[in-house]
């Protein structure tokens, strides 16, 4: 068994005329982790996803596969990654099956291999039909299994549910759970769904303009904040009377004008919720619906940017 | 591991890039049935005797003068279809087919905008009792029509047929239009299909990503293009054998020179507009780029290598250059084996010129091209 890490990234820069896109950023993933680099668009997830992909160089700092560097060791990081890029569209007028036979080729593999890892993405029913005939959901398990071809030591995923709608979501999680209890595949996965890199990854690196804004296992993440609590709610009148929201409140209250709904941030709950409540009798606001829930990811990422995940 | 259950990587890369064009029932039609169809439509167009109808303005006055009187006596009467044609001349002839002069009386200020509109293109008018012709003596049409007026107005012949005992109407294989036209349809089609499949395809799966996603494998990078070429070659040859069967049945045409020689340029002709399509295709990720770069390349040669029509017409400076394009060296190539009885010798420079610069173009392509 190997003793240095499946992928480490030391100090890694990299610009894009005046963009810094990876500003210093240093992790590493062992053998069976699974890695979310989580953050919006624009955070700098592709770029270093591309750079452990041998795709982009870096302009500064290490990237070791395996404890190999790119440079003279194509070939060999080649065969033990297995890669989704972002947006690949394969050829619309090859089946399923050929396509997977195309990249079988260039890893030499048996023919049962091709029919091995249409089974693992459950596409069997769909096997002889054409790329451009596959919804969003397949096409997105067609490049999974492309990736899951050379049964590779490390797996990295761009976006892999990007567009998808929730069922076609799951069942990509569901594979990629299955793949986790199964195979000692590591996987480095990028996203800004704050579920999907909950519901699949050991290990989670928020990141923005490049850099690490926070990084730990979920319980790590959101222990800090396990007192507070988010109180989401709606109002018999329907709306917020102007500037009951504004930072002269005794409550920081978000009101989304949208879907007509409030929510506040209660560092201690207990104590925090009858004072609440009061705040909105004392305004004479009648409430029609009050829920409350743990911090989630997204809340902790507004905490540190201001923004959602996904804007 | 048993060697015989592993995929092949030639193979399957030469198997997918021939099933994405077959599959394609758009690039079936317009890279074999359309050049067909161009033949036959070009070929019966410039082999038939037709009879010509030509349309000329006649200023009238209100007051009978000498164009009325030379109408009246050499045409047929005045035509009372509605369709504003005042006279009628046919001057018959059997070896080239009939010209039929259909006579328009228009104003002056009617006259000139049928003549900018390209409706007539000579105007017979009169000035103090002479009978003028006006019309752009830089135009051929126009001044055959002159030249035909002129020639039958003053004869005193009523029913005109022209004397074409001096025509000896050339109609041996070799001399016709068709036969200059198909060779060059050939190269043409090879030029064409090779800069718009092979180019259009790298740049398509460049945008696509699907470039940079088999890059990401052990996939070997000279086994990709090998096959593309490979897989345009097959094409354009299954399109060639085609043209040739096609117009063999129909026109009559048959390769004059040597068969190794045909296949020689035409292999010289693939490599040469390979290695040009994946130069131009080296870079950009953009069709629309792509677009303009392979018209950049393509428009000049149709207009100017002498497909449709001999370059000769050039003016002389351009010639020496107008030969030295690469569909130029196909299409002479092609017809000095189709309708001079070429052989390999005769084609030899043209061959290796189309052969050298392809390769040049080719290792140009690579040390620049983009895989990501």
């Amino acid at each position: 068994m190997s003793v240095h890490p499946l992928v480490q990234v030391t100090d890694v820069y990299k610009s894009f005329k005046a963009v810094k896109a990876v500003n210093g950023l240093t992790f590493q993933v062992d053998q069976g982790q699974f890695l979310a680099l989580l953050g919006p668009n624009g955070a700098g997830k592709t770029t270093m996803v591309e750079m452990i992909e041998g795709i982009q160089q870096p302009d500064r700092g290490e990237i070791l596969i395996d404890g190999k560097k790119w440079k003279h060791h194509e070939e060999e990081i080649h065969r033990i990654i297995g890669i989704s890029l972002q947006e690949t569209q394969y050829i619309d007028k090859l089946t399923v099956h050929e396509t997977l036979a195309l990249f079988a080729s260039f890893y030499h593999l048996p023919k049962n291999r091709v029919d091995e890892v249409i089974g693992i993405v459950r596409l069997e029913e769909k096997q002889k039909a054409y790329v451009v005939n596959l919804s969003g959901g397949q096409r997105q398990r067609l490049a999974l299994s492309i990736a899951l071809l050379n049964q590779p030591k490390i797996l990295l995923l761009d976006e892999p549910t990007t567009g998808l709608d929730p069922a076609a979501r799951r069942e990509v999680w569901d594979i990629l759970q299955k793949l986790k209890k199964e195979s000692g595949t590591a996987l480095i996965l990028t996203t800004h769904y704050m579920e999907e890199a909950e519901q699949l990854c050991d290990y989670i690196i928020i990141i923005d303009h490049g850099l690490i804004l926070k990084e730990g296992t979920i319980s790590q993440l959101l222990k800090v904040e396990k007192d507070k609590k988010i109180v989401e709610f709606t109002l018999r009148n329907d709306h917020l009377p102007a500037g009951t929201d504004s930072d002269h409140s005794i409550f920081r209250i978000h009101w989304n004008k949208e879907l007509r709904k409030g929510s506040v941030e209660l560092n201690e709950f207990d104590k925090e919720l009858p004072e609440f409540l009061e705040f909105l009798h004392s305004k004479k606001f009648t409430i029609e619906h009050l829920e409350s829930r743990r911090i989630s990811l997204d809340d902790l990422f507004i905490s540190l940017t201001g923004r959602h995940l996904n804007e | 591991m048993n060697e015989q259950s592993k995929y092949n990587q030639l193979w399957q890369l030469l198997a997918s890039h021939l099933k994405e064009v077959i599959r394609e029932p758009g690039v079936l039609f317009w890279g074999i049935i359309f050049p067909i169809l161009m033949s036959l439509g070009l070929g019966v167009a410039f082999t038939q005797n037709q009879d010509t109808l030509r349309k000329v303005a006649v200023i009238l006055h209100s007051t009978p003068n000498r164009i009325d009187s030379l109408l009246l006596y050499y045409t047929d009467s005045a035509d009372s279809s509605g369709d504003g044609v005042s006279y009628k001349l046919t001057i018959k002839n059997e070896q080239m087919g009939s010209t039929t002069f259909r006579f328009y009386s228009m104003s002056w200020d009617e006259a000139l905008v049928a003549l900018k509109r390209g409706v007539v293109n000579v105007i017979i008018a009169e000035t103090y009792g002479e009978i003028e012709y006006h019309f752009d003596p830089r135009n051929p049409d126009a001044q055959l029509n002159y030249l035909k007026l002129t020639k039958y107005f003053g004869t005193g012949r009523k029913t005109i047929i022209e004397n074409t005992e001096n025509i000896n109407p050339l109609t041996l294989t070799g001399t016709r239009y068709i036969d200059f036209l198909i060779p060059g349809l050939l190269a043409m089609g090879i030029m064409m299909s090779t800069m718009w499949g092979l180019s259009y395809g790298i740049i398509e799966k460049r945008s696509k990503k699907l470039l940079r996603r088999m890059v990401a494998t052990p996939m070997r990078k000279s086994y990709f293009l090998i096959s593309f070429m490979t897989v345009r070659m097959l094409m354009n040859f299954a399109e060639a054998v085609l043209l040739i069967v096609f117009v063999w049945l129909v026109f009559d045409i048959t390769i004059q020179g040597s068969i190794p020689a045909l296949f020689a340029i035409f292999i010289a002709g693939n490599i040469g507009f390979a290695g040009l399509a994946f130069f131009v295709s080296c870079r950009t990720a953009k069709t629309e780029i792509g677009n303009g770069l392979i018209n950049v390349i393509v428009m000049p040669m149709m207009l100017l290598s002498g497909i449709f029509f001999s370059y000769h017409n050039f003016p002389d400076a351009l010639i020496p250059f107008i030969q030295q394009l690469p569909l130029t060296l196909v299409a002479d190539g092609m017809r000095s084996i189709f309708i001079e009885g070429a052989g390999l010798l005769q084609i030899a420079v043209p061959t290796t010129i189309l052969f050298v610069g392809g390769i040049v173009f080719f290792l140009l392509g690579l040390r620049f091209f983009r895989w990501y």
